[in-house]
C-alpha cells in the first residue's frame, strides 16, 4: 500500500513537470504580451518592465527560473495587479471557491444518488420518467443560463435570496445550485444505470427472495456496488468544482479563484497563469490518487500493490 | 471493521473541509447610524473589475482612476462645470511666458495626520518618471521640463523642472506653454503620495492597510480584493464640511446583467459612467420610463487605417470608406445610447473648440465618386477586387458595429470586407505592428483639449499613431501648437491640423461617445463630467 502511494507520487511529479513545461511553452508561443497597452509608453519603460519580470532573458533561463520558483511554490508577482503576489491571490480566493465547490458537491452527490436510486427502483414507471427528465434537463441546461434564471426568479422576483455577492451562507445557495445541477443530473444517470445492472444480478434477486424490502436491498447491498462509477467521477468533479466556475462566479460576483484561470490567460499575466495551472494540477492529481485509494476500501476486488501482479 | 471505518472516514473528511469553509460573513458592525444618532449617508455602487492598482503613479485604467481620484486630491480638480479649480493648491501663479507654474498649497492633512507638503507632490512625480519604477503612464508628465529625458534614461533627475521652494510652495517649469496643464494636475498620475510613509514601505498600495495614506475627500477603509472596496469620509480632509457621504460601498461586479438586477432591486444606487455600464438590452427600458440620463463624453470611437496596407494606402479609398458609413443608422439600431455621429476628429464634449462636420453622414454618392477615383489611381476595374479587413478585439459590441459597417460597405461600394477578431492583448500588438487594414479604437481624452485627439498623428513613429500616416504640413502645425501662447491662434492651428487629417483620413471617425446612467431618486448631484468622471465629493444621498 505504502509502496503504491510512493510510486504514485513519483508519477505525480513527472506529470507536474510535463504540465509546467507544456504550459510554459504554450504561454510563450501564444501571441500578445502582458504589457501591451492602448496608450503607448517609451521603449525604455517596456525594457524595464521586461527586466523586472525576467522576460528579457533567453527562454532557457526563463524556463529554469520558472522551474525553480515552482519547486519552491512561489509564483511571483502578478503582472496585471501591481504589488500582488500570485500566492496571495490564490490564498485569498481559493477558500471561497472551495466552500462553494464543497457545497455544490454535497448537493450534486446527495441529490444525484437519491434521484438515481429512486429512478432505478421505480424503473419504467412515472417516477423514473420524471427523474430522468429532470436529470437530462440538468445536464443539458448550461450553468450560466441556469444561474441567470435562478438569479432573476428566486433573487429578483421572489426576493428569496440575495442577487449577488459573498456575505454569508445564504449568498452561496444560488451559485452552488447553479454549479451542482449539471453534475447532479450526470450522477443521477450514472447511478440509475449501474443500479439497474445490479438489480438484475443474482445477489440482489437472492436478497429480494429472502424477503428483504426494496429499500433494504438498496442500502444493504446494491448501492455500494452501484456507487463505483460515481466514485470514479468524483475526482475530476471535485477538482473541477472546488477550483471555481468562471461563469458562475462572474454572474454572482463571487471573489473566487475561477475567474483567475480565464482572465489571467486573456491578460497574458504569465505568473498568474503558471500559478493557477500548477495549483489546479496538484489538486486534480491528488484527487485522482485519493479516489484510487478509496476504491480499495469500497471494492475489495481492487488491490493496490504497486502494480505488481498478485 | 473496515466497513465501519469508511463512513467515519468520509464524515471526518467532510467535517474538516466544512470547518475550513469560508462564507465570508460580514463582521462589520451596523454602520448605518452615526455617533450623533442621525442616519449615515451611504452610497452603494459597483465597478466592473478589481482595480489593477490603487497607486496613482502606476494606474493606467479608468477603474483604478475612479477610486484613486476619490481618495487622493491633486493640486487641482475638475469642477462641476468641467473647468479645473484649485484643490490641494490654494493659489496658482502662472508666469507671463506660461512656462512656470507656482503652486501655493493650502493647509491640508494626510489621513495619518501629517501635513500635505510640496515634497509629497515632487516625490510622487519624480517616482513616476524614474525609469526604474516603470510607470506605464509616465508620459502624461512629459509636459514638465526635462521629464521625458529623465524617463527615457537620457537625463538626470536634477534637471526635471520640479522645485520644492518650501513646504507650501511647489514650482513647476514646463517645456512648452501647456494651456491644459491645470487639467493635467487633476489627473491621477499627478496625485501626491505621503513620501514619509511611501519611502518606508514600497508595497504601501497593495492593501487598505495603515500605510495607505490619502489626502482626498475619502479614505480607503476596506479593500477586499476582487470583492469590494469601502470608502469612508475622511475626517482630516480640509473641506470635509462640503462632503455629504459617510460611506461608499463599491462592489466589484463583472456582469452587467447582474449589476442591473441589483439596481432594480435597490442593492446599488447608480449604474453608468465610471460605475458599471447599463447593459445594451436594458437601455431601451430605461429610455421608455425616462430614467435614462445621457451626457456628452470626451471620447471617440474610430477606425484607424493602416496607411501602409494594400488598397487602404490610397486616400480616395479611405475617403470612400469614411463617407459610406451610415452612422445614424448604426446608433439607432446597434448602439442605442444617443451617441453622436462622428464627422471629425474632436468630440463636441471638448470645450472652446468648433467641432466641424467634415463630410456628410452616409454620403453614398460622394463615396462612390471617391471610390471610382481611387480605383483609377490603383488601376482596379472591379470594386469586388478590393479586399480589406476590419480588426477588432473580441467583444459582442465591437463585432456588432463591425458587422453593420461591413454590410454597408459591401452593399454600397461592392467591396469585400472581412472581420478579424483577436484577444485584447494580441489585438494591441497587432495594431502597433501594423498587421491590420482597419482597426477599431476608442480614444478617451485624459484632459479636455483637442490636442489629445490630434497629437498622436504628429509623426509616424509616435507610439500611439499606429497608422503609418504622417504629413509635413500637419507636423509643422503641431510644432507651432505646442509653442503658441495665444489661445485664439493655437485653436486656429489645431483646426487647420484637423482639416488636413480629415482630407486624408488616417482615421475613419465612427461615433462620439456619450455617458449613459441611471440613478435612484434619492441620489443627488451624481453626474459624470465631460471626462466621464464622477466626483463623489459632491454626491449626497437623501432618503
Amino acid at each position: 500500500m505504502l509502496k503504491y502511494i510512493l510510486k504514485r507520487f513519483v508519477y505525480i511529479f513527472i506529470a507536474l513537470f510535463l504540465i509546467i513545461t507544456i504550459t510554459f511553452f504554450l504561454m510563450r508561443l501564444a501571441p500578445g504580451s502582458p504589457f501591451a497597452s492602448e496608450k503607448s509608453f517609451p521603449p525604455e519603460i517596456e525594457a524595464q518592465l521586461n527586466a523586472e519580470y525576467g522576460l528579457d532573458n533567453p527562454w532557457y533561463i526563463q524556463y529554469k527560473d520558472y522551474l525553480i520558483s515552482t519547486a519552491q511554490l512561489d509564483f511571483g508577482e502578478s503582472m496585471k495587479y501591481k504589488g500582488r503576489s500570485t500566492n496571495d491571490m490564490i490564498a485569498e480566493s481559493f477558500p471561497i471557491s472551495l466552500t462553494l465547490g464543497v457545497e455544490a458537491m454535497i448537493l450534486a452527490v446527495g441529490l444525484g444518488v437519491l434521484f438515481g436510486s429512486v429512478a432505478a427502483l421505480y424503473h419504467n414507471r412515472g417516477v423514473d420518467y420524471v427523474v430522468t427528465t429532470i436529470a437530462v434537463l440538468g445536464i443539458s441546461v448550461p450553468s450560466f443560463i441556469l444561474a441567470g434564471l435562478l438569479q432573476y426568479f428566486l433573487g429578483l422576483k421572489l426576493q428569496l435570496f440575495p442577487i449577488s455577492g459573498w456575505n454569508g451562507f445564504i449568498y452561496s445557495i444560488l451559485p452552488a445550485t447553479a454549479i451542482a445541477v449539471t453534475h447532479m443530473g450526470f450522477i443521477a444517470k450514472l447511478v440509475r444505470s449501474s443500479m439497474l445492472e445490479q438489480n438484475n444480478s443474482e445477489y440482489v434477486k437472492m436478497a429480494r427472495s429472502k424477503g428483504l424490502s426494496k429499500w433494504g436491498v438498496l442500502f444493504k447491498h446494491s448501492l455500494r456496488n452501484a456507487l463505483l462509477p460515481v466514485v470514479t467521477y468524483l475526482a475530476p468533479l471535485f477538482a473541477g468544482v472546488i477550483t471555481g466556475s468562471f461563469i458562475v462566479e462572474q454572474i454572482f460576483a463571487i471573489p473566487g479563484l475561477g475567474k483567475y484561470f480565464v482572465t489571467s490567460i486573456t491578460n497574458r499575466d504569465y505568473t498568474v497563469i503558471m500559478g493557477t495551472t500548477v495549483f489546479y494540477s496538484i489538486i486534480l492529481l491528488l484527487a485522482v490518487l485519493i479516489v484510487d485509494i478509496l476504491y480499495g476500501f469500497i471494492d475489495p476486488r481492487i488491490k493496490l500493490r504497486g502494480g505488481k501482479k498478485a | 471493521m473496515k466497513k465501519r471505518l469508511l463512513p467515519l472516514l468520509l464524515l471526518v473528511l467532510i467535517m474538516s473541509v466544512l470547518a475550513a469553509c469560508n462564507f465570508g460573513g460580514d463582521s462589520k458592525e451596523d454602520s448605518s447610524k452615526k455617533e450623533s444618532g442621525e442616519k449615515a449617508q451611504e452610497l452603494n455602487v459597483s465597478i466592473m473589475s478589481e482595480p489593477p492598482t490603487l497607486n496613482p503613479q502606476m494606474a493606467t485604467d479608468a477603474t483604478s482612476g475612479t477610486v484613486i481620484k476619490n481618495v487622493f486630491e491633486g493640486l487641482t480638480r475638475v469642477g462641476k462645470d468641467g473647468k479645473p479649480e484649485n484643490a490641494a493648491a490654494e493659489d496658482v501663479q502662472v508666469s507671463d511666458d506660461k512656462l512656470t507654474y507656482t503652486f501655493k498649497l493650502r493647509d491640508a492633512k494626510w489621513s495619518n495626520g501629517d501635513a500635505v507638503v510640496a515634497e509629497d507632490f515632487a516625490y510622487a512625480w519624480k517616482w513616476a518618471l524614474d525609469p526604474k519604477n516603470a510607470s506605464e503612464y509616465s508620459s502624461i508628465l512629459y509636459a514638465i521640463r526635462g521629464a521625458q529625458d529623465f524617463n527615457e534614461g537620457k537625463g538626470k533627475v536634477e534637471d526635471v523642472g520640479i522645485e520644492v521652494v518650501d513646504d507650501k510652495t511647489l514650482k513647476v517649469t514646463l517645456t512648452n506653454p501647456t494651456p491644459y496643464f491645470l487639467e493635467l494636475t487633476a489627473f491621477y498620475t499627478y496625485m501626491p503620495v505621503n513620501h514619509k510613509v511611501v519611502e518606508k514601505n514600497d508595497k504601501w498600495f497593495a492593501d487598505a492597510s495603515a500605510d495607505f495614506v490619502t489626502n482626498g475627500a475619502f479614505e480607503l477603509s476596506e479593500w477586499k480584493h476582487n470583492d469590494k472596496i469601502v470608502l469612508a469620509k475622511s475626517d482630516s480632509y480640509w473641506d470635509k464640511d462640503n462632503v455629504s457621504l459617510d460611506n461608499v460601498n463599491i462592489q466589484m461586479i463583472e456582469s452587467q446583467a447582474t449589476a442591473n438586477r441589483m439596481f432594480t432591486n435597490g442593492d446599488i444606487d447608480f449604474i453608468g459612467g465610471d460605475f458599471q455600464a447599463i447593459p445594451l438590452d436594458a437601455i431601451e427600458g430605461y429610455k421608455k420610463d425616462k430614467s435614462l440620463q445621457v451626457k456628452d463624453f470626451a471620447a471617440e470611437y474610430w477606425y484607424k487605417v493602416n496607411t501602409t496596407a494594400k488598397y487602404v494606402d490610397n486616400a480616395n479609398i479611405r475617403k470612400a470608406l469614411a463617407l459610406s458609413i451610415n452612422r445614424q443608422g448604426l446608433i439607432d439600431n446597434v448602439l442605442k445610447a444617443d451617441q453622436k455621429p462622428a464627422l471629425g476628429m474632436v468630440p463636441p464634449a471638448i470645450q472652446n473648440y468648433d467641432e466641424k462636420a467634415y463630410f456628410k453622414d452616409n454620403d453614398i454618392e460622394g463615396a462612390k465618386k471617391a471610390l471610382a477615383e481611387g480605383m483609377k489611381e490603383l488601376g482596379i476595374k472591379d470594386a469586388k477586387d478590393i479586399k480589406i479587413g476590419i480588426s477588432i478585439n473580441t467583444s459582442e459590441a465591437h463585432a456588432a458595429i463591425a458587422q453593420y459597417i461591413q454590410e454597408g460597405w459591401h452593399k454600397n461600394l461592392g467591396i469585400e470586407v472581412a472581420i478579424d477578431n483577436s484577444e485584447w492583448q494580441v489585438y494591441l500588438d497587432k495594431l502597433s505592428a501594423k498587421e491590420y487594414d482597419l482597426g477599431r479604437q476608442g480614444w478617451i481624452a485624459d484632459f479636455n483639449d483637442p490636442y489629445t485627439f490630434l497629437e498622436m498623428f504628429t509623426s509616424a513613429d509616435n507610439g500611439n499613431n499606429d497608422t503609418g500616416w504622417e504629413d509635413p504640413e500637419y507636423k509643422k502645425l503641431m510644432g507651432k501648437i505646442v509653442k503658441e501662447t495665444d489661445t485664439e491662434k493655437r485653436l486656429a492651428y489645431l483646426q487647420q491640423a484637423e482639416d488636413i487629417a480629415m482630407k486624408q483620413f488616417p482615421v475613419i471617425p465612427v461615433y462620439y461617445y456619450t455617458t449613459t446612467y441611471v440613478k435612484k431618486d434619492y441620489v443627488k448631484n451624481m453626474d459624470p463630467n465631460l471626462m466621464g468622471f464622477i466626483d463623489l465629493k459632491w454626491v449626497s444621498v437623501e432618503k
